[in-house]
């Protein structure tokens, strides 16, 4: 049933939209909202990629060039938090907030107030950590895991860094509170939850994460705090306590935290891969399954970043089985996605080349990953360059190329105009090939012994270091394409219909191209057609 | 759909959340000074503490014009079922999400007890922690001597703990307090739903009584920790992870009853009906949770 048919009896100038700064600042509105955490999202990026071009450059050659090693190390630490708090989880609750409510046939948010302040929180927030910049002992360089003791001793920018990071995990809590509330209560009569799009499944467990994992971060850095400013011991030996104490509680949200980051990206491809194969999504329910499997387990992997550290022999073998253990939902999912494409009439537009080097780069960090989690075989590559090519693989062209695949696929939709063909295949290509020449050489620095988080190596490093920097500069360029090809598109991209790709399934491809300010303003029918793809 | 409408309800924008933000901006920016200030020159007063005393007023001011929107529109009737239950779904999760934050101290104390504690005093897999660093330290607990006593004596940077609170005193008390509490926040809202209007606010009344009752006795005992035990978030891991735990829960409870006042307040002059009072119950949600965190605390902190 479509958009059309059940809102004949309505008026259009029931879409009124507020105007001018007050519809952005006091928006209730979850695509105004969504829009607002993408652009701002789309910022970050560049400013995180500022830093890591500075990173680059000096690791060029051997030798310091450019930077002294303090801000090297704040370039490193600071590019992190950017990427990761910045980038790609705004990037991914911006989508959350304006594909959910159209993919269940919402009127918008369920609490639409408290999204506008999950957003508003953002800006302000990153203000705080960014000014540390400007202070007394520079911006935090202690690395984004920001480990005791080294993290207390930065100057007057540590709590700043410290309330940034409670402030984020308003946001986030927030922000997941309010997806939940909206995927359990507000679909469309008909809409079960195994009829729910893959993207709206991923979401439900990613925000259960954040509801689950966030609270436990804001937890650690306040014993930092404490620690640091009312004299307590919880990281200090002297006084009865452990500063790896801080690494168990910190790595049992980072781990779950690093599936926060992809879950999306997971969900996304789900959407994109059976749209451009023309079929639809082989193993939905395996998919929606494998997906609850890995975030469950995600809880009990966390000391696999900490093999080296130190542990009992049993701790050590439990979480080298249980790390191997989430391979196996992993697998369901590749295997599912390519199923999916099996004698599928494939066409290969630019989301569909994003989603497909999802699939083959993603493995391939998530192979290193089973590597690093071979307890013996990460006591050598812990800390070396192959963790960085590790996390890259599973960020950038696994994360990152997730949410510019599904920013193609989507920006028809929200624009009204189809983005210029040509030009976004470029993106891709300049990125998929650019990114790989910076990020698979790490791998074979950190085999060699390149040590992560250091400004400066032994010449032996020096040829893959040059050709890591060098895809570096090219991918980084390559980025400002694609804000060309947005502008391009919103400017002057022909019209797009509501259908906009041949094989999309879903409510949201009933409404029309840009949708109504007010989606649906009464409950849209939902029946099997129109239902998951 | 779980609760098909007619209509949807959205709410037209809203000035508070940007503002709210701002606001928690200035209180994090104000504490953030004061606590760089505090290290350099040992003094908290300043630029921050304004800073952090208008962002707190700030905030309240945000909460109170906040609320007050949802409850005149809640009194209005522009609320449905469905916003009834998105509210419920909003407040379980937010519930949960404080549970983790507790799990986080809580994971602390438990570190602490059955690792880091022992190891430092030479059992188990860390036995050479002992060894290199403070030989003569041995594991007990409550732990009132820290490690480093053994090396460095008075000369250490932590106090040392004379006696810690034994848990069959004030802190039994309290839990009797706490208990009483959740039940007669319970009579209460039975009361609401007969529709007895006095019951509900005496029962809420002595909630309130029981709550704040809680909190002065607790303030009591710190007093008391720090000025006769040597009890103080000084002195060593029992001190840090008692206070922060018994503190972010005396937090807790100081909130929740802040907000069962308001609730009170609400009730004496005519709010809620006995379908529709989900402020009611949503604060005690609340009530209950921070009484089950003290169930954990007296066993964990105060008892074993
Ligand atoms: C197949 C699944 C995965 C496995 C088995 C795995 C395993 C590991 C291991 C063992 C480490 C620690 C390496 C070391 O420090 O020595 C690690 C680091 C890391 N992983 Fe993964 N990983 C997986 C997937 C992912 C995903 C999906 C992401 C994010 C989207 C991710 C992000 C990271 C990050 C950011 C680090 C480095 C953290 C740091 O030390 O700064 N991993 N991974
Ligand atoms: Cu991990």
């Amino acid at each position: 049933m479509s958009y059309a048919e059940t809102h004949e009896h309505h008026h259009d100038d029931h879409d009124h939209k507020p105007t001018g700064l007050g519809r952005w600042l006091f928006s209730t509105n979850h695509k105004d909202i969504g829009t607002m955490y993408l652009v701002f999202a789309l910022i970050m990026f560049f400013i995180g990629g500022a830093m890591a071009m500075v990173v680059r450059a000096e690791l060029f050659q051997p030798g310091m060039q450019y930077v002294d090693p303090q801000f090297f190390n704040a370039m490193t630490t600071m590019h992190a938090l950017v990427m990761i708090f910045g980038v790609i989880m705004p990037a991914g609750v911006g989508l959350a907030n304006w594909m959910v409510p159209m993919m269940i046939g919402a009127p918008d948010m369920a609490l639409p107030r408290m999204n506008n302040m999950s957003f508003w929180i953002l800006p302000f927030a990153f203000t705080m950590l960014l000014a540390t910049f400007f202070m007394e002992g520079g911006a935090p360089a202690g690395g984004w895991t920001m480990y005791p003791p080294l993290i207390t001793q930065l100057g007057d920018g540590f709590p700043f860094l410290i309330f940034t990071v409670h402030f984020l995990g308003v946001s986030s809590i927030m922000g997941a509170i309010n997806i939940i509330a909206t995927i359990f209560n507000m679909r469309a009569p008909g809409m079960g939850f195994m009829q729910l799009p893959l993207f709206v499944w991923t979401w439900i467990i990613t925000a259960f994460l954040l509801i689950a994992s966030m609270p436990v971060l804001a937890g650690a850095v306040t014993m930092l705090l404490t620690d640091k400013y009312f004299g307590t011991s919880f990281f200090i030996a002297a006084g009865g306590g452990d500063p790896v104490m801080f690494q168990h509680i910190f790595w049992f949200f980072g781990h779950p935290e690093v599936y926060i980051l992809i879950l999306p990206a997971f969900g996304i491809v789900s959407q994109i891969i059976p749209t451009f194969s023309r079929k639809p999504l082989f193993g939905y329910e395996s998919m929606v399954y494998a997906t609850a499997a890995i975030a469950f387990l995600s809880f009990f992997v966390w000391a696999h970043h900490m093999f080296t550290v130190g542990m009992p022999l049993a701790g050590e073998l439990f979480f080298m089985y249980a790390t191997m253990s989430i391979a196996v939902p992993t697998g369901v999912k590749v295997f599912n996605w390519i199923a999916t494409m099996w004698r599928g009439a494939m066409t290969f537009e630019t989301p569909m080349l994003f989603a497909l080097s999802f699939v083959f780069l993603f493995s391939i960090g998530g192979f290193s990953g089973l590597m690093l989690g071979i307890t013996p075989a990460d006591f050598q590559y812990h800390d070396t360059y192959f963790v960085v090519a590790h996390f890259h693989y599973v960020l950038v062209t696994g994360a990152l190329f997730a949410l510019m695949g599904g920013a193609y696929f989507w920006l028809p939709k929200w624009t009204g105009h189809m983005y210029d063909e040509k030009l976004g295949q470029l993106h891709f290509w300049l990125s998929v090939i650019s990114v790989n020449v910076l990020f698979f050489p790490q791998h074979f620095l950190g085999l060699a012994g390149m040590p992560r988080r250091i400004p400066d190596y032994a010449v032996q490093f020096t040829e893959w270091n040059m050709i890591s920097s060098v895809g570096g500069f090219v991918f980084g360029i390559s980025q400002l394409l694609f804000v060309w090809v947005i502008i391009k598109c919103i400017r002057e991209g022909k019209k797009a219909d509501e259908q906009v790709w041949e094989g999309a399934r879903g409510l949201e491809w009933t409404l029309p191209s840009p949708p109504p300010f007010h989606t649906f303003t009464i409950p849209p029918k939902v029946d099997e057609a129109t239902a998951h793809s | 759909m779980s609760n098909p409408q007619d209509t949807y309800f959205i709410p037209e924008p809203s000035k508070w959340p940007v503002l709210f933000s701002l606001a928690l901006f200035l209180a994090f920016c104000g504490t953030a000074f004061m606590f760089n200030q505090y290290l350099a020159t040992g003094n908290m007063p300043g630029f921050g503490s304004h800073l952090l005393l208008l962002g707190f007023v700030a905030v309240f001011y945000m909460f109170y014009v906040w609320f007050r929107d949802v409850i005149d529109e809640s009194l209005s009737g522009v609320y449905n079922n469905q916003v009834d239950i998105s509210f419920r779904w909003g407040m379980a999760w937010f519930i949960f999400s404080e549970v983790m934050f507790f799990a986080a101290f809580f994971g602390a104390l438990f570190y602490a007890r059955v690792y880091s504690v022992p190891w430092l005093g030479g059992e188990g897999a860390g036995a050479a922690t002992n060894e290199f660093l403070w030989p003569a330290f041995e594991n007990v607990w409550p732990l009132l001597a820290t490690p480093d006593m053994t090396v460095d004596g008075l000369a250490s940077k932590f106090t040392e703990i004379k006696e810690v609170i034994p848990a069959f005193d004030i802190p039994a008390i309290n839990t009797i307090i706490l208990l009483s509490s959740g039940a007669t926040v319970t009579f209460a809202h039975w009361a609401l739903k007969k529709n007895q209007r006095a019951g509900l606010c005496w029962w809420l009344f002595a909630t309130v009584f029981l709550g704040f009752l809680f909190v002065i006795l607790q303030a009591g005992e710190y007093v008391h920790a720090y000025n006769d035990l040597g009890l103080t978030l000084n002195s060593g891991i029992y001190g840090s992870t008692f206070f922060l735990l018994t503190g972010f829960h005396g937090f807790h409870v100081t909130m929740g009853a802040t907000m069962l006042t308001v609730i009170l307040l609400r009730s004496i002059s005519g709010h809620f009906t006995k379908e529709n009072h989900f402020a009611f119950e949503a604060v005690a949600w609340y009530w209950h949770f921070v009484d089950v965190v003290w169930l954990g605390l007296f066993i964990f902190v105060y008892w074993l």
